[in-house]
């Protein structure tokens, strides 16, 4: 029986076609291990969600699957970690931070596994699947946890450029990740060092730091910002922990006014971590969080989203003119 | 299952004796450490003190002073709360220098109540949150499975640790990956903090739950080191070809050795004042801890 499917039809596991950067993980763990890296993955029933369907088509010996039980999954992961592997273990950010988050602290964080954790579909990236699928504490989750390092690139060519870096890099890391829509912000290969930030320029005016799938809009309200005359720059910073606290400072004492922008809870993730550096030097300027105002987003289609909580490149612009606004004389 | 004809079925006497003895140092040293730290699990250990003798001196393949061999035998403990007993037994395998256990628990010693890879050598992995251990020991199957290395995993298990979502969610992994090298202990003392485990949550029927969940099931007495010793050794072999893990539920005895201990299941978590401890130690030694 040939069913002709109406060209608008599409089903989950075609998710990768619809996704352009969901391969990127896929992809670049198929590189490492064709390299000779240990690298394996593990995944609880979302293969094609994150696109390592690609990786177990390539090596099949390589994925192990969970199915829906993630705990099991992070735990088991740590145990792969001792037999010589690099074990890349992928869920939702919500279901990895908030349901493993005991797993990750003591079987990886602090037995010193070089686990990569991979939470995908990060923040309100879920849109309309609720606050179950939403993950905005996250990063102020996983940045507690002491010998853990945290990443939020910013597009699939940093991705990457970041597991790449990590087959040399000592401790285990969580990667938050978005839903491989991200618009696309760097050439390949994509600059990446752990925590040392990209900067795209200090403002004078205004320093705007952003992460993950805040890099995009941010560049794009500053250059908006820049064409009416104003002073900004846009730093990524990609390393929620160790955060590059040198350009930190740099901003600080070269720009009137700071802002952060990240998909996340404005208590304890970026912004979170760029007050405390500037609390550490003393007589910073004004920081302006952005992002989700300690709350529990609406549901709505992503980009909706993104429009309401003023988490798109207008959003940001506008906040960014308050911000502005605000300062003191110059 | 019968007893493969190449394999004796049953230990010699000097075996039998040098492995009662294993379990009786066990006893020993948990009361002289735990008298250091002032407080500690004795009769959580007291109940697999066999099981440790007979893993760490019959079955496990170890070698002497190297605690990071890649193809020795691998041993994680869900009830990381009885590590007072393996220490004294990392230790005569020098792993690490027997004096560390004189500073058990205090101000930067390694050994704590419960056991950590990163400051013990020896120590395959770190427990002391109940549930976790045997996904961990899932991964370490794996791993050794698709590395070619040749090495079995144990992971001991208590009883009320069997109410941990965790653990079945691992029961189910383990015979799915079909790992045959896998072998879990259940403790089955029947106690735990706030009861027995009959009263606190039910368990039973357990050997029914690990067989449908895929398992290869064993009972045993876990005080006799004899038949202990046979059932590891007999399923030693050919785990990486057998197509279920394996399950051995060993019936025990919380505070076994110690009578008063064995009537009061408050000795989960004690202390022993010296009269106590001359009066414990009285009773291990007179019975070897052992019937």
């Amino acid at each position: 029986m040939s069913e002709a499917l109406d060209p608008q039809s599409w089903q989950y596991r075609g998710l990768n076609a619809r996704a352009p950067s969901l391969s990127v993980l896929a992809d670049t763990l198929n590189e490492l291990a064709a390299e000779n890296h240990p690298v394996v993955a593990v995944t609880a029933d979302l293969q094609y969600s994150n696109g390592l369907i690609g990786f177990a088509r390539k090596n099949p010996d390589r994925l192990f699957q969970f199915g829906i039980s993630e705990q099991n999954m992070v735990s088991a992961a740590a145990g792969l970690a001792t037999t010589g592997y690099m074990p890349f273990a992928a869920t939702f950010a919500s279901f990895l931070a908030l349901l493993c988050c005991e797993q990750i602290r003591t079987d990886i964080a602090y037995s010193a596994l070089p686990v990569r954790l991979i939470g995908h579909h990060a923040g309100i990236s879920l849109g309309f699947y609720g606050t179950s699928h939403h993950a905005t504490e996250d990063l102020a989750i996983m940045r507690s946890i002491a010998d853990l390092t945290v990443v939020a690139p910013a597009d699939g060519a940093q991705l990457a450029a970041a597991i790449r870096a990590s087959v040399d890099w000592p401790e285990p890391i969580y990667f938050r990740i978005a839903r491989g829509h991200d618009p696309v912000v760097y050439a390949k290969p994509a600059p990446f060092e752990f925590g040392k930030a990209v900067v795209h320029g200090i403002g004078v005016d205004l320093t705007i730091f952003a992460c993950g799938t805040m890099v995009h809009p941010a560049l794009a309200a500053a250059e908006s910002l820049r064409a009416a005359g104003h002073d900004v720059g846009v730093v990524d910073m990609h390393t929620i922990k160790p955060l590059d606290r040198e350009v930190v400072v740099s901003a600080a004492r070269t720009s009137r006014s700071l802002m952060s922008v990240e998909e996340h809870n404005v208590l304890g993730g970026l912004g979170g971590a760029v007050a405390e550096v500037l609390a550490d030097i003393g007589g910073a300027p004004r920081l302006t969080r952005h992002g989700i105002m300690d709350e529990y987003s609406l549901i709505a289609p992503p980009t909706h989203l993104y429009a309401h909580y003023r988490l798109d490149a207008k959003g940001i612009e506008s906040v960014a003119l308050e911000t502005l606004a605000k300062r003191g004389p110059a | 299952m019968t007893p493969s004809p190449s394999l004796p079925n049953s230990l010699s006497e000097a075996e039998i004796l040098h492995l009662k003895e294993r379990a009786l140092f066990v006893r020993t040293e948990t009361v002289r450490l735990i008298a250091i730290a002032k407080v500690g699990h004795y009769s959580s250990v007291f109940s697999c003190a066999e099981i440790f003798a007979v893993l760490y001196d019959d079955v496990m393949h170890l070698r002497r002073g190297e605690p990071r061999w890649a193809d020795r035998d691998r041993f994680l403990m869900g009830k990381g709360h009885a590590a007072v007993g393996l220490y004294p037994l990392l230790a005569d395998w020098d792993f690490f220098p027997k004096e560390l256990l004189d500073g058990y628990t205090r101000l930067g010693n390694p050994l704590g109540d419960h056991p950590d890879m990163r400051k013990v050598p020896g120590v395959d992995f770190s427990s002391g949150s109940i549930g976790h251990a045997l996904s961990a020991g899932i991964g370490m199957a794996l791993g050794g499975r698709l590395s070619g290395r040749d090495f079995d995993t144990y992971v001991l298990l208590g009883d009320g640790e069997m109410q941990e979502g965790q653990v079945w969610a691992a029961a189910m992994a383990a015979s799915h990956h079909r790992l045959g090298h896998l072998t879990a202990i259940v403790d089955r003392n029947r106690y735990q903090l706030d009861g027995t485990v009959e009263d606190v949550i039910n368990i039973e029927p357990l050997a029914d739950k690990w067989k449908t969940f895929g398992w290869d099931v064993h009972e045993v007495d876990g005080h006799d080191v004899e038949a202990l010793a046979l059932l590891l050794r007999r399923l030693k072999p050919g785990g990486k070809t057998r197509e279920k893990p394996v399950c051995v539920i060993a019936h025990t005895l919380k505070g076994k050795g110690v009578d008063f201990m064995e009537r009061e299941p408050g000795w989960h978590l004690g202390f022993l004042g010296p009269e106590d401890e001359e009066r414990a130690l009285a009773e291990i030694k007179a019975h070897g801890g052992l019937q």
